[in-house]
């Protein structure tokens, strides 16, 4: 037989492996890295809901009877949530059905990378992202369609936990759509139809007592309806809450909601889940 | 000989794994000697990728017994992919990132990596450790790929057809580089139809078709045992070529050298090649 030189390897099985929360972050820093040399999708993910914004808010910026709100006022707090939903779920959802499909993701899952990191560099890509969204859309919502600044510290805080649990939610679902596509060519139309549809009947495109009950109840049942009613809470004065189906802004049930999302999206993630594309076996 | 079972990097027995209606392995048996370089080859559909996959822990199998560094690829732990290298068949990595950048974030992944900035002179890749992925050309991103499979220090590397759509200087890179990793001590199984290929880096090599080991050996032994006789070749004095297969080349190279006394004009002997004993054992023989 021939003469091979084994290399002596002493191999200890409390070797250490490195550990998934570091890992998450180096994989954060890597994501962000790609996103941000893709100059025209960086472009078009941020312009997109100002662009929007632009459009509604100066189409449609009469008084609304009543509520003491002008329409402008009404598009900033949803074209804010339609922004974390699109940094969130629509860039999750088409990026990993790419990713499948170009092997990328097999080829993590052949390395001894825990599988955690990969989420938890996802969670700092979108976080980062949709703060950035937000904060464009706060900008621009703030200069030019007289919406202020939430007043008090209790304000910041509900913005703050709607931001977080909306995002996370709006994440996980991402995660989990992005194994419906066959193929990453497809993954665009798969994820945006139903992101477009959602957007019609949670009250962003169309104001909220304008849609029919029938609709707005089905978008009750997906996160972005709540996620909208949120941030009217945070950035409308009181007297727009007639304008909502129950006539108040019902903060504990949109915690409610969003928490459960998180709990559901999480937990449709870990059943679908896939490395690998459907063809691949 | 007596082979301990701690000495084979790979040991299969009895490997079975289906497709719908479509067998793709059909009961392989293989053991692979810690450090030594097995070629597994075969035409394109023999099984051979799925092979690989199955013990890379990337496919499930649907009989037979699989140890891959004494476990079992199917509950692959993170500890058992630290000493596992990969090269896939068909990979991409990702564009916007450098070479550099990409083989450093891979070595974090492991507990006891390579140097980075090494592993990336060891595939030729130094004047391209700050290009981009996506301005590398084909040959220089499989390079990377092959990077990306050695940058954990594996103890094997699995590689599958690493050398397809390369051109044959790049393949040549390619050889040396794999010899060098052997010559580290490295235990390398590669995939490949390149009879060459499989000929000039395997120390072992089985043949597969249609699911099966159909050969298995040295190269030279394989080519002794498969493939009998020689021909003679030569050229009559009125220019018409002559070949004659036969068992005793001796025989008739002396018979000749009576009849034409002195030089035998285009004289040739050949023993059949490993190709020749390749296409007949895999049932290809009418293609040539």
């Amino acid at each position: 037989m021939t003469t091979t030189a084994v290399r002596a390897r002493p191999r200890t099985s409390e070797e250490r492996l490195p550990g998934a929360w570091g890992l998450g972050l180096r994989r954060g820093v890597l994501e962000l890295k790609q996103f941000f040399r893709q100059r025209d999708q960086v472009v078009f993910t941020f312009a997109f809901p100002v662009v929007f914004l632009f459009l509604f808010a100066s189409i449609f910026k009469d008084d609304v009877r009543g509520a003491g709100v002008t329409a402008s006022q009404l598009y900033v707090p949803a074209m804010m949530a339609a922004g974390i939903m699109s940094t969130s779920f629509q860039s999750l959802g088409i990026s990993i059905a790419i990713e499948r499909d170009e092997k990328v993701l097999r080829r993590l899952r052949g390395t001894p990378m825990p599988p955690a990191a990969y989420f938890l560099g996802k969670i700092w890509l979108v976080l980062v992202t949709g703060l950035l969204e937000t904060a464009i859309l706060l900008l621009v919502g703030t200069g030019f369609y007289g919406v202020d600044l939430p007043s008090s510290a209790g304000k910041w805080l509900d913005f703050g936990w709607i931001f977080v649990l909306g995002l996370t939610a709006c994440a996980l679902l991402g995660i989990a759509v992005s194994s419906v596509p066959k193929s990453g060519k497809s993954a665009t139309s798969v994820v945006v139809l139903p992101f477009l549809v959602l957007q019609f009947i949670s009250g962003v495109y169309i104001s909220i007592d304008t849609i029919p009950d029938w609709m707005l109840n089905i978008g009750a049942l997906f996160p972005l309806k709540w996620m909208c009613q949120g941030l009217r809470g945070v950035f409308l004065p009181s007297s727009a809450q007639v304008l909502e189906q129950a006539g108040s802004w019902e903060f504990g049930k949109i915690a409610l909601v969003l928490g459960a999302w998180c709990v559901g999206g999480l937990l449709l993630c870990l059943l679908t889940f896939r490395w690998k594309n459907r063809r691949d076996g | 000989m007596t082979t301990q079972a701690n000495d084979l990097a790979v040991d299969v027995r009895g490997l079975r794994k289906q497709y719908g209606d479509v067998t793709a392995v059909d009961g392989i048996d293989l053991e692979i000697r810690t450090g030594e370089v097995f070629g597994l080859l075969g035409p394109n559909g023999a099984g051979k990728s799925t092979t690989v996959e199955i013990l890379q822990g990337n496919r499930g199998r649907d009989a037979g017994e699989v140890l891959v560094l004494g476990s079992d690829p199917a509950t692959g732990t993170r500890a058992w992919r630290s000493r596992v290298g990969i090269v896939w068949q068909d990979e991409s990595a990702p564009a916007e990132l450098t070479v550099g950048e990409t083989v450093r974030h891979f070595a974090r992944y492991y507990p006891r990596p390579r140097d980075p900035e090494e592993v990336i002179g060891l595939v030729g890749l130094e004047a391209k450790a700050d290009s981009r992925i996506k301005a590398l050309s084909g040959g220089q991103r499989r390079r990377l790929d092959v990077a990306l499979g050695v940058i954990g220090d594996p103890e094997l590397l699995l590689l599958d057809e690493p050398t397809t759509g390369f051109d044959p200087a790049a393949r040549r890179q390619f050889w040396d580089l794999i010899r060098k990793l052997a010559g580290e001590g490295t235990t390398i199984l590669l995939t490949t139809h390149y009879l060459e290929e499989a000929e000039n880096l395997a120390d072992r090599l089985a043949i597969v078709a249609k699911g099966r080991v159909v050969a298995e050996g040295e190269p030279a032994a394989l080519r002794e045992r498969h493939g009998t006789g020689a021909t003679v070749e030569w050229t009559e004095q009125d220019g018409t070529p002559r070949a004659e297969h036969t068992d005793t080349p001796t025989k008739v190279v002396a018979e000749l050298m009576h009849r034409f006394d002195g030089e035998i004009p285009g004289l040739l002997v050949t023993r059949p090649t490993l190709e020749d004993v390749y296409l007949r054992l895999t049932g290809q023989e009418d293609v040539r």
